[in-house]
Parts: C-alpha cells; structure tokens; sequence
C-alpha cells in the first residue's frame, strides 16, 4: 500500500468514529432526560457529523476513484468501517451513553491534541477545529461522570455498571494498527498507543471524584479497525444508508 | 400610595395597551389577561419540543451527511425555542414541570399538526416549507404582541423559524427537481400536508372562541382567516414554481378580491386531531412521557448533587 492510500485509510478510521458515534448521538433527539440534555446531545452529535464530513472530504481527494463523502458514508458495507468498536455500542440509557462518550472524548483530546502536529497540514488544520470541540465535549461528559456517580444511589449504581460494562472496548482505541507503519514514520498520523498511559490517568481521577470503582477487567474486545464489528454495526448502518440504497444515484 | 379600584386598574392597563406599551412580567395586569397568556405560551412551547418528534424521526434516515446536519441543527433550534418560551411563561408565575405534565395528561394542547405522521424524506420538506411556513405567518405578528417577553421571545423565534421554512423549501424544490421518483415523493407528501397546514391557523374567526378577548389585549393581532388567507397566497405560487400541485380543486385566483379562492377545511378531521384522535396523538405523547419516566433518575441524581456540593462552585476536573 502506497503512502497516500494509508493516508486514505486513516483518515476514513477517524471519520468512521465521528460519523457512528455522531449517528448515535443524534438517536437521542427529542428524547433526552431534560431539555438542556436534549440540546447538549444534539449538538454534540452535530459536531462530530461536522468532523466525519471534514475528514471524508479530505479522504475523497486522496481516493484513486471519484468518490463523494456522502458515497463514503452511505454506501459502504459494514466491514469497510473502520471505527472502533465503543461507538457503535447502543445509547442503552443516558448512563451507556454518557459512559462511552466520557472514555472516546477522553481519548479524542488526546489523539488531536498530538495529531495537531501531523506534518499533513490538512490533517492538523482538521485536527486544531475538531479539539476545540473535543473539549467541550470532554467537560461535558466528564462533568456527567462525576454527578451521576456522586448524584443518587441509583444513579451511582447505573453509571457504575455502564462505565464496567464498556471498559472491554476501551483497550482497542489504544492498539497501533500495523497498516499504518508509513504514515506514522513519516509523521503524518501518531502512535495511539503512546496515549493510554495519559488517558489512564485522566479517567481514574474523574472516575476517583465521582467516587467511582475503577474498573480491571482485563478482557478486552477488538476488531473494529480491522473491519470486524459487534451485531450493533449492522442495525445502524441499515437505518442511516436506508435512503441511499432505497434510492440510488438520486441529489438530495 | 394610592390604592386603585380594579375597574381603574383594568383602565390603566387597557390604555398602556391602547398606546402600544409593552407589559412587563412585574406590572399589574388582570388575571383573565395572565392566564390566557399562560395558556398561548405554553401552548406554544409544547408545540416546539412535541414538534421535535416527527423530524426527529428521520435524523438517523437523513439521506446525505449535509442534510443531516442541517436536520439535527434545526431539531435543535425547536428545543431552544421550547426552552425560552417556558421561560417566557415562567416570568408570569407558570410551573415548567406542572406545565409539563398538563402536557402528558392531555389538559394542555400543543399544534394539531404535529400527531401527523412523517412517513418520507419529503415531510422533512413539507414542515419546513408549509409547517415553519404557516408557523411563520402566525408568529410574525406576535413579535409586536403586548406581553414584552413573549414579543421579544418571538423576535428570535421569527428570524431562525424563516431559516427553517428556506431549508424546508429547499429540500421539497430538490425532489421536485429530482428523478421521477423523487418528484412523486414531493408530490405525495403535498397531498398529505397541505389541508392539516391550513388548519393550523385554527378555526374561522366565527367559530373561534378566544380570538375576540386576545385581539383587544393585542395579545393576537391579526386574525385567523386573514392569516390563511395570506398563507394561502404565498404559498400556491411557490408550488407552482416549482412545478407541485395544490390538492385542492376549488383553488383559483380571485381577481376581484385579489386573492385565492381555495376549498372548505374538513373541520371534522381538525377536531378529531384536537380531540386526541389523529394518526399520531398517542405516539407523541407517549415519547414525551418515556423521555420523563426514563430521565427521572437523571434529574433526581443533578438535584442530589447539586446539593451535595453546594459550597464549591465548579466541579473540579483536572487538565489532562
């Protein structure tokens, strides 16, 4: 594989991960547990639509075929998303949901954060507006781990489940994918693995003040990098391509 | 101070209407004149947020990232409205979560309109263009509504709400425009749309019965059929634009009255629809109900917090 084709593949990764977690978000759309939660939401959800439409773009103009971002989205099959596989796992309730943004925005901060100083400037340009999102995103979800965990007892109790539940899928954010050795020699991409010792640390001082258990199971799940996802994918993708199978080669 | 009579506080009152003064939430003003305020404005507020739902129902289906965005964002935008429009309410001594559970238990109404089902991709741009459209017509002229906040709500409300119609109009031209299926699609939801549409300007000015009161109280300011009637003149030329019909046989242009003749409004169906019997009633307020169950344990848990940690001021998070 060529340099420019694992820049595409790259970036589609990160844009995968914006573009099902963004859907996910948006699934909560009039149906939050207060208004301003609602509104939170669907901004957020909105952000990351915004990041996978970025990257997509940019990635259409590396691809050897005409390809539009909207075709990147709409009208690929499962196993050529790339994203991990924490955020394609179902909203379930307000505590999944926030569990599993609280971990991917606290490794995203990260991962822009150094992915700032990619010798693509494309990519860093991408990168410096996505992180000022990100930490919002990242205040947000934190500050919702450390009131539902010191809120009620049955709010401790959910977010606590939640944050157990999802921490199977947190190791693979983490893991260096070989097929990327070019991009990250050249300084183009960065080593996730670098991160996790920082994310580490972050996630046990917020889960520490929401007198949270840190979790330590060390099972962990993989394969979304490697186009290998859990049953949720399918759903998800069924729904938000719906229009573009149902009606092909139509301008919306 | 002196103590005035009721009869010469209604009189002042009256006046400072009469001379387009603005009420504000900490004058006197008479209960009858709260009230029907109270009820309007929450009216409407539960209009936006039950009015989240039908869009909300295609943002997972929107057919292009662009559409999306726009979608989540003008769902959003219905949100907000809701939220300072209860706000609205409140500086007149309204209850939200009382409000709200009027709302759940069927004593509060909100817009007809919205137990109508959206079943394609082009609802999406028949509520922005004949929904936001008609909801435009009749909120214009409550920015110049006597109750100052209420008015200055709506200033905001107005400006984001003809963002809504130009997007809706946009999406419904793009069918039009668009392969045969597409136009079919449009043409479809035309149909479907266009008489709940008119009846969203509520019952003829005879059989109306709150218009009289909130004409003089400028709480209204121009009447139902007038409304319509304006609605109705806008709009046909639009569809015709873009080359959509009308389902209405008896439509034609008055050129005497200079205006359009348009067909008699099926008042049934619309008191059915008010009365809980449309397509959709029980969904609505079935998801707004779940949405409150099912983030009981949410809210509790902000409250416990909150005063839990009532003397620090921000929640501590250290920087990464």
């Amino acid at each position: 594989m060529n340099t420019k084709n694992q820049l595409y593949n790259y970036i589609l990764e990160i844009a995968d991960d914006s573009l099902i977690l963004g859907q996910r978000l948006s699934e909560w759309c009039g149906h939050g547990p207060i208004l301003e939660e609602d509104i939170a939401l669907t901004n957020i959800a909105l952000d990351f639509i915004g990041q996978a439409n970025n990257l997509y773009e940019y990635a259409a103009t590396l691809s050897e075929n005409k390809i539009t971002p909207d075709q990147l989205a709409f009208l690929r099959v499962d196993n050529d998303f790339k994203n991990a596989l924490l955020v394609e796992q179902p909203n379930r309730d307000f505590a999944y949901t926030l569990a599993r943004q609280f971990y991917f925005d606290a490794f995203r901060k990260l991962f822009f954060e150094k992915l700032i100083d990619s010798k693509d400037e494309q990519l860093s340009a991408i990168a410096e507006k996505s992180l000022k999102e990100t930490k919002y995103h990242l205040k947000h979800s934190s500050e919702w781990i450390i009131r539902l965990g010191d809120g009620t007892e049955e709010s401790h109790n959910r977010i606590q489940t939640a944050i157990d539940f999802l921490w199977k899928y947190t190791n693979e954010l983490f893991e260096d994918n070989q097929a990327y050795t070019e991009i990250l020699d050249l300084e183009l991409g960065i080593s996730v693995s670098a991160l996790k010792s920082t994310w580490l640390e972050y996630v046990h001082s917020i889960l520490t003040e929401a007198t949270l258990t840190i979790p330590n199971s060390p099972f962990s799940q993989t394969g979304g990098r490697k186009g290998i996802h859990t049953e949720h994918l399918g759903y998800l993708l069924a729904e938000m391509q719906y229009m573009q199978r149902a009606f092909p080669n139509s301008t919306w | 101070m002196e103590k005035l009579s009721i009869d010469e506080l209604e009189k002042r009152f009256q006046a400072k209407i009469d001379a387009d003064i603005k009420i504000e939430p900490n004058d006197w003003m008479p209960e009858a004149y709260r009230k029907t305020l109270i009820r309007q404005i929450s009216q409407h507020a539960h209009s936006e947020i039950v009015g989240m739902l039908p869009e909300g129902n295609w943002i997972t289906r929107a057919p292009s990232l662009k559409r999306k965005a726009v979608l989540l964002a003008k769902v959003q935008d219905e949100a907000g409205h809701g939220l300072y429009l209860y706000s609205a309410a409140e500086t007149l001594g309204m209850d939200r979560e009382q409000s709200i559970d009027d709302l759940h238990s069927g004593k509060a109404k909100y817009s007809s309109i919205f137990n109508y089902p959206t079943l394609t991709w082009a609802d999406m741009g028949s509520i922005g263009w004949l929904v936001d459209g008609a909801a435009i017509m009749n909120q214009v002229p409550l920015c110049r509504c006597s109750y100052g906040p209420y008015a200055r709500a709506m200033v905001r409300v107005c400006k984001e709400e003809s963002f809504h119609q130009r997007q809706g109009f946009e999406i419904i031209s793009t069918l039009a425009n668009g392969t045969p299926e597409q136009k079919a699609m449009a043409q479809e939801s035309l149909n479907r749309w266009w008489w709940p549409a008119l009846m969203m300007f509520g019952p003829s000015d005879k059989d109306s019965t709150h218009s009289e009161q909130s004409m003089k109280w400028k709480i209204k300011r121009v009447s139902n059929d007038d409304l319509r009637q304006q609605f109705v003149d806008v709009t046909v030329p639009q569809a015709e634009m873009i080359g959509l019909t009308v389902p209405d046989k008896d439509l034609k242009w008055n050129e005497e009255r200079g205006h359009y003749d348009f067909g008699v409004i099926n008042w049934d169906e619309f008191n059915q629809v008010v009365q809980g019997n449309g397509p959709c009633n029980f969904e609505r307020i079935e998801a707004r109900k779940k949405a409150k169950e099912n983030g009981m344990w949410v809210r509790e848990a902000a409250l416990a917090f909150a005063e839990k940690r009532k003397n620090k001021i921000d929640i501590k998070i250290k920087e990464i």
